[in-house]
């Protein structure tokens, strides 16, 4: 103990002001507490760029590899779906910003409602989500379950697309290929879709607890920080839609 | 002070543990298994880390033991595989990545830039938490049959080849990437927003800047091969055919994934172990660290650089030779940060007051087999010598004189430079002196014959080899049963000296860093009063000053 | 340092929030619609160009980068960065396969 005297004479003023009840005992001050977590969850999101990066990096290589076939394989995504849900997602980015603007001002029913609304868009998203999916089930365009070429090797079989986009054949070789797009759809979509169900579930949570008044008494940190991950998930969508759906529609 | 040594001891007749310290707070199996204490976390981490170690080293015992004699004598092929697997499992995984950062790191880290904990404590719990449930699902795969894939899962061996455990074992390797990556992240946190008042950059103990580099690598390359198991275990279970040529996918595409973290995660595991020796050599030469900037900087130059040098593992793999000349020139690069570091240390050295205790001898060994572990990297790095040298005994001989001799040594260093603080008692001198000596004898006598048997082209991860290797492959046996005893006595007398070692007081080193101003072993919330920086790093003037006016004011 | 800087968190209201909603929507209408014009080469380019401007926006504005410290801001940029070093390093090794060995 004989050392503590050493900083005695030179220590810091221990705050006096009265300590809100979240600030935890080994922060100083409530300021420190917030910019802790807020620079915490950036370094997640900097942890969740570079965990879809290599799934992106996959895209890239594969893409340049099997241009036509990535081509064709996105002719089968539904581009009214697709855009719907980008604007989805992006209006429930919206009222999550709008929520993270409630608990900021200290507005319960407003924080409320527009976790609500966030949580109800985001159900909308994942709708149309299993919408697409169950499309691609059912002409068996999911990779590594019975995996079926027709469309690919004789378009005309899939009027639906054929008509809008008159795909030539794919050799066989190239039709292959499709395969390794559908299997990159899906991990790309899964993997987001498995963020957004973590995200929802969160929502959740935050809801009941806002109704409670949780967040609207000065301590708003958690809204803030689920508000960036809910905006991540938006930018990754952003470019899914880019990559995935939009590779050449003309 | 005697000569020939700094330590300072409190008069032993007098002298007591301080009765309210970190470990006698609480007490019940409950109050460690949910403490938020960095120091209490940091302890569970040592003690799971030490056994991990120790079945990590009982594999490599296995190794050594098939390898005294050219047939497969011990153990079948296939078997031999499995434990050079798991040994390189367990010792990357659940030893060299944890080892430095998750208990000495834990431990100092806060108290080093005067904080009470690391920003998230619930965080670094789960840490563990997510550490140990990896480590035992590795030990579960390993009871069930194990798995032979080697520790770099390649594919296509690893997505359609072999019928073991790769599944459990991804998911062990996929948890404890997880534990990594949020102790980097705390530590970055921590390190930003939780120094004292008057604790800037530049008077941080180097200790703090190298983890700090390693943490930048923890977050941002662990990720990446996260994707890289998943995307493995998916192709096997499902046959999505991203790295399977005969659905177009390429199998080299996994190692780039791989290795854009597992090149990085190299200096995740020896940059803590830079830093221990920073703090070694400066206070056992009473010296500031010469070049401190140009030190610290250097620990940043090996994260940035270590981003782009990772296909140096892929050479002979197939990639194009355009990509291996880019490579093989950005390698040589990582040579310059590392030598700046050797060399600021003997330039600390010179014209220092040099003591030998046992930390200053594990230190020593540290620059000279790391400086041969680093240069044979060179070898390697070159894109013609590599052709020859690469899947030799050469790189496992390379591989192991950076991460043993150069990352065991230093936290060996650590252990041995903190371990008062963390007890509050010495481990005994002599013993621990001899123990070093040892380690570092054995090590030779292991590891150095490799290199030649290497250069000779014996490959590596065969159970058998050509009668004329055998007297290299003797010696390098013989090596590893003195190397074993090296490491089984720091166990013996430092449980030994828990009871029975002399009460170290608050700073027996004389040491500088904030950490050695308060009680060993330190409160749980670390300082009495907030402490308050105001002098640089390694300032032994301003200690002595401190020293001398407290001198007065006791006398008075 | 702890609690000694004290810049003022900025509240963003809803009428910022309001005109990036508006430009986000515009954006994704934009790029549907490029993706219709054959402009061969510069496809892919113009669809990664817009998913960029909306994803700054998003960064920016929802996500309070704009209005941030310094950390954050190098925090992405850095975030960016790597992914950049994962992309184009990778891509060395692919784009230069074809050009067979010397």
């Amino acid at each position: 103990m004989q050392n503590s005297q050493i900083h005695a004479a030179n220590s810091a003023p221990l705050a006096h002001e009265e300590h809100p009840s979240y600030l935890r005992h080994h922060f100083n001050s409530t300021e420190q507490q917030a910019d802790a977590a807020g620079f915490a969850m950036w370094l997640f999101l900097l942890t969740e760029v570079m965990f879809f990066g290599g799934l992106f990096t996959a895209y890239l290589v594969y893409r340049n590899w099997y241009y036509p076939a990535f081509v064709s394989g996105s002719h089968q995504l539904n581009v009214v779906w697709g855009t719907t849900n980008t604007a989805v997602l992006i209006l429930s980015s919206f009222t999550m910003a709008m929520g993270v603007w409630c608990a900021q001002t200290r507005r319960r029913r407003g924080l409320v409602l527009c976790l609500a609304l966030t949580f109800f868009l985001g159900l909308v998203f994942l709708g149309i989500k299993t919408v697409e999916y169950r499309e691609k089930i059912e002409k068996h365009h999911v990779p590594g379950f019975h995996y079926s070429l027709q469309s690919f090797l004789d378009p005309q079989s899939d009027p639906e697309v054929y008509k809008e986009y008159h795909d030539k054949a794919l050799v066989p070789d190239m039709a292959r290929h499709t395969e390794l797009y559908f299997s990159l759809y899906f991990l790309m979509t899964g993997m987001h879709a498995l963020h957004m169900i973590i995200g929802i579930g969160i929502l959740g949570f935050m809801i009941l607890r806002a109704r409670a008044g949780a967040y609207t008494a000065g301590h708003e940190t958690f809204v803030v920080n689920f508000g960036l991950y809910w905006h991540f998930i938006d930018i990754i969508w952003i470019y899914l839609f880019a990559l995935l759906y939009l590779i050449s529609r003309h | 002070m005697s000569a020939g040594t700094i330590v300072t001891l409190p008069d032993q007749s007098t002298a007591r543990i301080p009765k309210m310290n970190f470990l006698t707070k609480e007490n019940g199996l409950l109050s460690w298994l949910l403490t938020g204490d960095h120091k209490r976390i940091a302890t569970l981490y040592l003690i799971s880390i030490t056994f991990f170690f120790f079945i990590g080293g009982a594999l490599a015992g296995l190794i050594r033991l098939e390898l005294l004699t050219p047939q497969t004598s011990l153990m079948a092929a296939d078997t031999y595989n499995k434990v050079f697997t798991m040994h390189g499992i367990i010792m990357i995984f659940f030893f060299l990545v944890p080892s430095v950062p998750a208990t000495l790191g834990n431990f100092f880290i806060p108290m080093m830039i005067g904080a009470k904990d690391l920003a998230l404590p619930k965080i670094n719990l789960l840490s563990w938490y997510l550490y140990m449930a990896g480590g035992l699902l590795a030990l579960y795969t390993m009871m069930i049959g194990g798995v032979d894939t080697g520790w770099t899962f390649t594919t296509p061996l690893s997505t359609h080849y072999v019928n073991t455990n790769v599944l459990t074992t991804g998911l062990a390797v996929f948890i404890a990437g997880f534990s990594s990556i949020l102790t980097g992240l705390n530590f970055i946190v921590t390190i930003h927003k939780m120094r004292a008042p008057g604790m800037t950059w530049f008077r941080l103990p180097l200790f703090i800047w190298a983890h700090y580099a390693a943490s930048i690598l923890m977050v941002l390359a662990t990720p990446v091969v996260a994707i890289a198991i998943v995307l493995v275990a998916l192709e096997r279970t499902l046959g999505i055919g991203v790295f399977d040529p005969t659905k177009g996918g390429d199998p080299l595409l996994f190692q780039h994934l791989f290795w854009f973290y597992s090149h990085p995660a190299v200096y995740i595991m020896i940059l803590p172990g830079m830093g221990v020796i920073s703090e070694v050599i400066s206070t056992f030469s009473r010296k500031r660290v010469f070049g401190y900037t140009a030190v610290a900087f250097s620990s940043v130059a090996i994260a940035v650089f270590g981003f782009f040098v990772w296909a140096h593992h892929m050479f002979i793999m197939g990639i194009s030779n355009y990509a291996v000349l880019v490579f093989s020139l950005l390698t040589m690069l990582v040579a310059v940060p590392s030598a700046i570091k050797i060399f600021n240390w003997t330039f600390t050295l010179y014209k220092g007051s040099i003591t030998f205790e046992t930390p200053m001898l594990y230190a020593f060994g540290f620059m000279g087999l790391f400086t041969i572990g680093g240069m044979t990297g060179v070898f390697l790095g070159s894109s013609g010598t590599d052709i020859h040298l690469t899947e030799t005994y050469f790189i496992v001989a390379h591989f192991h004189f950076v991460m043993v001799g150069g990352m065991l040594m230093a936290f060996l260093a650590g252990i041995h430079f903190w371990w008062p603080k963390m007890t509050g008692r010495m481990y005994p001198e002599k013993i621990s002196q001899l123990a070093a000596v040892v380690t570092f004898i054995g090590f030779n006598l292991t590891f150095f014959p490799q290199f030649i048997l290497g250069m000779l082209g014996m490959p590596r991860r065969y159970a058998s080899y050509p009668p004329e290797f055998q007297i290299l492959n003797v010696f390098s046996t013989a090596g590893a049963t003195i190397l074993g005893v090296g490491y089984l006595l720091p166990v013996l007398y430092l449980i030994w000296s828990l009871k029975y070692g002399a009460i170290a007081g608050d700073n027996p080193w004389q040491a500088t860093g904030l950490e050695w101003q308060t009680q060993s072993p330190p409160l749980t919330e670390n300082f009495a009063v907030m402490p308050v920086m105001d002098h640089e790093a390694y300032d032994y003037e301003w200690l002595e000053k401190q020293q001398k006016e407290q001198g007065v004011a006791s006398a008075e | 340092m702890s609690g000694q800087n004290k810049h003022a968190h900025t509240i963003v209201g809803p009428r910022v929030y309001v005109a990036i909603l508006f430009a986000l929507l515009l954006g994704t209408a934009l790029t549907v619609w490029a993706s219709y014009v054959d402009l061969g080469f510069w496809n892919p380019i113009i669809a990664l160009a817009i998913a960029t401007g909306k994803a700054m926006l998003v960064v920016l504005f929802f996500m309070h980068v704009w209005y941030s410290t310094k950390l954050t801001k190098l925090t992405v940029v850095a975030g960016v960065f790597t992914f950049m070093i994962l992309i184009s390093m990778t891509l060395t090794d692919y784009i230069s396969r074809a050009w067979g060995s010397w």
